[in-house]
């Protein structure tokens, strides 16, 4: 196979520690390696003034699946004029807010990205999201399928059963080559089939009786009863209304007293996503303000959480999310038009089209408190970048983020912007933040601490011997930082070189080679479980519209499967 | 710019602009892409052309001679000059136009003047479906500018219409203003049916005969009008109840069809 | 022994009934009983066994006969069409699996294809409709566990989707729904006293083409406004009666079908439909779901939108780009208009329901059809190509008309020799790679 010596790069890594040193990375066969293992043959890259790292992982986004292609069919218009055959080893790429899957893979790759998680996978949809994962051209993918609203999940919680949970969660991965427990409005999206809501952690879900802090409460002792490589993964209650931080602490606080359990390194044991949306102040849209701070407070002081922003790129998009009851709202804010499929016995889907527009004071709000968030950060490696693509903006957007992030006069310069900035200014801390992300701590917080907090700290996120050979090469150098901060969002719009397991994946922001896409998922082995094996049967038999035989997800749908095998049979 | 030979399909003309023309001579702008299917082509190939184009684009002038109806695209997203054609163009003619004019001697066909913003489109002979219509799936309609037409439309004219004005000569068939948020149509002829369905803001304003009045509209009173030159006496119609309005001032604004007494 | 393969899925319509069992014969040859199916579905089953089943290609001659030719000579014959051909028509897919669909895509966007599929003469008012105003939807088993208040509008699942009622819509007791039929009230509206009407407690019999008009009704009597004395025929007392009755209940359902898809408007009436069904949302639960026909129209829409970006009529006849207008990139327009040179059916029959401008249309360009069965489109085709029964004799992926994927399976053996869709295809594919690589 393969072999190249990447030569006189930036290396920016923060499991080794490296802050920008000149050094070689070594790829053979698929792997990092000692240069010392590199026969002589091996091709030579020259990259000197450019910075190298791992491949970004995004953590959480919505890019495979039921909902994603409703908003994909139902929006014709987001590829009116924007449906394109790049050069390069490409098809056909479409979409704006809402790529197909041709586009998502291609745009991640070219952006240096090599892993990417949807966020939220309906259990009985798994198939399709499987598909579409298939069909996604270079970047490695994983999905979550959600459990805060499912009925096995509400009744067996309402017992505190962490057992019988813990073996349905089991069964639900292997059924559906799921990657861990994502929560969605945990116990809204079942009150929202009523067409009611959860909008505190203290709310019963109508009929089973049970509250969001239970629900939440009963996942984490399930995820970490199993060990999984994940924590729980949750968006929490009351989700985009003024006043939700307090709702949001309260998600956040029911942490305290639990301990990560598993054999994968990771520490937390809640990762807390696109939690812009969670962080507003006031009680209308009138007063509405940020309440960044507050929460990075806590969430700097907290270490068994992990986070990520969910930024607003202040651009036209699609907000879709298994919050049902938050998007018929939406849609009945801007009257545009609303998707909505609730799915029996397990989740809710909502898509609307939203305009985040920077005449608009809210929007400016928005925009403010998500980089507020990373800015207050403490530990990067806990607090990770995101748009929840494609909700608050298209994760093609993330260049323009980085170059908020890492410089003030870029974020001075949109505020400046704005047609009511002076509101925005008031209602936020964002004008008064000096601080500018460096190349390191961005390092960690698109590398090494998604891959951590994913559980795949061992293989991914670093650039140390025996790793992965998934390699991000940037035209920039911290030595010569440009002035002009467009020229950091161009920087990360095209990488130099994309390696993707060894192999040159992307030059020059040109797709060049495919590669070998895997679909990540775990497998966990459970204690057999009479009781949920009963139940199981009963509510196919009864409930569901489809037979039990029909529900597991079949090999062939994901032909290069990266499997991770958790015992959890104690 | 004279048609030399008919295409076998139809031809994708959306060089055939001002913009595009802009600075250019005949020999340059012969060489400009048509496209039939997977055939690229010339416009040279199916045109004779002659002359050269202005220094702008509201300077030039385009003159179409020959049968031009199988010629899509024609005017697309122009922001001024003129087209003029003297013959009947297929669809899109004027597609998203910005602003200028384009006059077409001839019926045009279906999605002409979709998401127009501005400037003047003048159609000699019928129109097809769609006239000034959004692109599908969007709720940005026509936004500016004005269509006359001389002749009939067909159906689904200015669905979620946003701003601007059409005026019919003739008469027009189903689904007018559907969705509409604004703007202005004239109808001098009659309309079949369903005129102003689920309108949340707009006029219509009908000089003939309404097959059928949508439920969703309630009678409030005579007014005197003055449409387009004429001056008359109209029955206002307000709705459609059955769709959301904003409200002014508390008061809710509804659309409105005028129907001439 | 024969032996009985359970959790069959039917390949027939947009029920997707996936309980069926199938009795098979020892060898894999042949099917002996099918269990659970419809009267329709059960038949699909048996063309397997069909007297005078076609297992290899034909070709038109001269004198408007057919004889046979090997599944190459077809093979090359094809993608010498599709190559020089300036804009293809590829119709159909409804029938197939979405990984034969995936292979097909990727011809298209090689020779300059325009896939449409059998929502351009169905559904696609629906899809156009929820392109326009959203959807507030669910899937089978919610309406199974919660719904009240059940409509069909413009629906006659009584005859098209025989099991509809059994297994999601008026019979089953769910959890919430433990009294079955008795704790629903069921509505039929149409314009005539249909099957389905029998077994509803409401019928409304609305005037043809007045649906739109009567759905503007029941939207502003659920705003309380006023409205004429009748709308397309049905009292206004009436329409504030039903309003009220649903807003009452707990969780209501629309069911719609042709009624609406094809009466005049078309996509308007699914329009309005669905903006009452979003209006009702502020009263009380309200979902509406569309009675797909085709087992894997869905499918073919859910492929061509995560590939392109649009559920039908995608135009990628440019190679370097995807368009969407349905009225110009649609199969009946296409053809109608002379739009397209030469056609590529698959999976469907336009033959047999296009109407006759685009048949006549259809019949005078190359055209080739690959097909199982002896239709009306193989009979004005200049190549017939049979291939397995998807679902029967080769599985793939479906979606229902809640567009949840459901597998189908493979329960006999084709007749020796011939080719399933995907291995058609992606030999279709390879010819066609390799003629394109010698111009």
């Amino acid at each position: 196979m393969s072999e190249f010596l990447i030569k006189n790069g930036h290396v920016f890594d923060p499991v080794q520690g490296i802050k920008g040193d000149k050094k070689d990375i070594a790829v053979k066969d698929g792997k990092i390696v000692e240069t010392s293992a590199l026969s002589g043959s091996a091709k030579q890259i020259d990259v000197k003034g450019k910075s190298v790292m791992a491949g970004a992982m995004e953590v959480h986004a919505h890019v495979a699946g039921p909902k994603v292609n409703l908003g994909r069919w139902y929006r014709p218009e987001d590829k009116l004029f924007d449906s394109h055959k790049i050069p390069g080893m490409t098809r056909i790429e479409g979409g704006k807010s809402i790529p197909t899957v041709f586009k998502t893979g291609y745009s991640y790759a070219r952006m240096g990205y090599t892993f990417a998680m949807e966020a939220a996978m309906p259990p009985l949809y798994a198939r399709h999201v499987h598909e579409e994962i298939h069909d996604t051209p270079i970047i490695d993918e994983a999905a979550l399928p959600v459990f805060g609203n499912n009925w096995f999940m509400l009744e067996y919680l309402k017992n505190h059963e962490i057992e019988n949970n813990a073996a349905y969660v089991a069964w639900t991965l292997n059924q559906t080559k799921g990657y861990g427990i994502k929560i969605v409005n945990p116990g809204g999206t079942e009150a929202w089939a009523w067409g009611l809501n959860c909008l505190t952690v203290n709310d019963p879900v109508p009929y089973f009786e049970i509250t969001p802090a239970e629900i939440i409460k009963g996942l984490i002792e399930t995820n970490e009863y199993l060990g999984l490589p994940h924590s729980i993964h949750i968006h929490g209650n009351n989700l985009g209304n003024p006043g939700n931080y307090n709702v949001t602490l309260d998600t956040l606080k029911l942490v305290e007293g639990y301990k990560a359990k598993n054999n994968f390194g990771r520490k937390q044991v809640m990762h807390a996503t696109h939690v812009q949306f969670h962080a507003y102040g006031g009680d209308n849209w009138g007063n509405f303000e940020s309440k960044a701070k507050e929460i990075m407070d806590y969430v700097n002081k907290e270490k068994s959480i992990t986070m990520d922003t969910g930024n607003v790129t202040l651009d036209e998009t699609t907000t879709m999310t298994a919050d049902g009851p938050f998007e018929h709202h939406l849609g009945g804010l801007n009257h545009l038009k609303w998707a909505n499929v609730d799915v029996e016995l397990e989740t809710a889907a909502g898509v609307v089209p939203y305009i985040y527009n920077p005449n608009i004071t809210v929007c400016g709000i928005q925009w403010a408190i998500g980089l507020e968030l990373a800015l207050y950060a403490k530990d990067p490696m806990r607090c990770f970048i995101t748009t929840d693509h494609p909700n608050a903006g298209p994760f093609t957007r993330y260049p323009r983020v980085i170059k908020w992030l890492m410089s003030k006069k870029a974020r001075d310069a949109q505020i400046k912007s704005f047609k009511y900035s002076d509101k925005v200014v008031g209602a936020t801390n964002i004008a008064s933040m000096d601080r500018e992300i460096t190349l390191y701590e961005l390092a960690a917080m698109t590398r090494a601490g998604p891959a951590a907090s994913l559980g795949l700290s061992r293989d991914y996120g670093a650039l140390k011997p025996g790793m992965n050979a998934d390699i991000a090469i940037y035209d920039i150098n911290q030595d010569n930082m440009p002035s002009d901060p467009e020229l950091i969002e161009k920087a990360f719009s095209g990488v130099a070189y994309l390696f993707k397991d060894g192999k040159i994946c992307v030059k020059d922001g040109v797709v060049v080679d495919n590669g070998n896409k895997r679909t990540f998922w775990v497998d966990v082995k459970v204690k057999e479980n009479k009781q949920v094996m009963h139940d199981v049967r009963e509510k196919f038999l009864k409930y569901y519209s489809v037979n039990e035989g029909n529900y597991p997800v079949p090999d062939d749908y994901a032909p290069h499967p990266y499997v991770i095998a958790v015992d959890a049979t104690q | 710019m004279t048609v030399k030979q008919a295409p076998e399909l139809y031809l994708e003309c959306e060089s055939i602009t001002p913009d595009s023309f802009a600075g250019k001579k005949a020999d340059e702008i012969a060489k400009l892409p048509a496209y039939q299917g997977k055939e690229d082509t010339t416009l040279g190939e199916y045109f004779t052309i002659a002359g050269e184009a202005g220094a702008t684009a509201a300077e030039t002038q385009i003159v179409l001679k020959g049968d031009c109806s199988k010629m899509k695209y024609i005017g697309i997203k122009m922001t001024g000059g003129e087209v003029i054609v003297n013959s009947s163009t297929d669809m899109y003619t004027g597609g998203w136009m910005k602003g200028g004019k384009i006059v077409v001697k001839g019926d045009v066909h279906s999605f002409c003047g979709l998401g127009m913003e501005g400037g003047e489109f003048l159609i000699e002979g019928n129109a097809g479906n769609y006239l000034g219509a959004s692109y599908r799936g969007d709720w940005r309609g026509m936004q500016g500018g004005i269509i006359r037409v001389k002749g009939n439309v067909g159906s689904d004219i200015c669905t979620f219409m946003n701003g601007g004005e059409l005026i019919v000569e003739g008469n027009a068939d189903v689904h007018i203003a559907t969705h509409a948020e604004g703007g202005k149509i004239v109808i001098k002829g009659n309309v079949n049916r369903r005129v102003g369905g689920q309108m949340v803001k707009g006029e219509v304003i009908v000089f003939g005969k309404i097959g059928l009045m949508m439920p969703g509209y309630k009678y409030t009173k005579d007014v005197d009008l003055e449409v387009d030159g004429t001056k008359a006496k109209f029955s206002e119609y307000i709705g459609d109840l059955g769709e959301r309005h904003p409200k002014r001032k508390g008061e809710p604004v509804y659309g409105k069809i005028f129907l001439k007494k | 022994m024969p032996k009985v393969v359970t959790d069959v899925t039917c390949p027939f319509c947009g029920t997707l009934c996936d309980d069926l069992e199938v009795t098979v014969s020892d060898d894999n040859k042949k099917i002996l009983s099918v269990r659970n199916a419809c009267a329709i579905g059960s038949e699909k089953f048996n063309h397997t066994s069909l007297p005078g089943r076609v297992t290899r290609p034909r070709k038109r001659q001269a004198d408007g006969t057919f004889k046979e030719i090997t599944y190459d000579e077809a093979i090359d014959w094809t993608a010498n069409m599709l190559v020089n051909s300036k804009k293809t028509l590829m119709y159909g897919w409804a029938s197939t699996s979405c990984q034969a669909m995936s292979v097909g895509h990727e011809i298209a966007e090689k020779v300059g294809g325009i896939v449409d599929n059998c929502a351009t003469v169905c559904h696609g008012s629906s899809l156009i409709a929820i392109q326009d105003v959203g959807i507030p939807s669910c899937t089978l088993g919610e309406v199974k566990n919660r719904a009240d208040r059940v409509i069909f509008w413009g629906c006659n699942p009584a005859h098209a989707h025989p099991r509809h009622m059994s297994r999601y819509s008026i019979f089953p007791r769910g959890f919430f729904t433990v009294k079955g039929h008795k704790g629903r009230k069921i509505y039929c509206v149409d314009c005539r006293h249909t099957d389905t009407a029998r077994v509803a407690d409401e019928f409304i019999q609305v005037q043809q083409g007045y649906d739109y008009e009567l759905l503007d009704a029941f939207r502003t009597a659920a705003r309380g406004e006023p409205l004429p004395p009748t709308i397309g025929g049905v009292p206004k007392e009436k329409v504030y009666e039903i309003v009220e009755e649903l807003k009452q209940g707990r969780f209501g359902v629309i069911f719609f079908g042709m009624g609406l898809t094809h009466t005049l408007g078309r996509n308007h009436n699914i329009d309005e439909a669905i903006s009452f069904t979003r209006d009702m949302n502020d009263f009380t639960k309200f979902s509406i779901i569309a009675m797909r026909g085709h087992w894997n129209v869905t499918g073919s829409g859910q492929v061509l939108s995560w590939q392109y970006g649009f559920p039908y009529a995608v135009d990628l006849s440019r190679r370097n780009k995807a368009r969407y207008q349905t009225g110009e990139t649609t199969s009946v327009d296409l053809l109608v208009r002379n739009e397209v040179e030469a056609c590529f059916n698959i999976a469907t029959d336009p033959g047999a329901h296009f109407p006759i401008d685009a048949v006549v249309s259809m019949s005078k360009k190359p055209t080739v059809t690959v097909d199982p069965h002896i239709n009306m489109s193989t009979e004005i085709s200049d190549i017939h190509i049979p291939v397995a029964l998807v679902g029967v004799e080769t599985g793939g992926c479906a979606y229902r008309m809640d567009n949840v994927p459901i597998e189908t399976r493979k329960v006999v053996d084709a007749p020796d020799g011939m080719l399933t869709d995907v291995e058609l295809l992606t030999k279709i594919n390879a010819r066609v790679d390799q003629l394109m690589g010698a111009k």
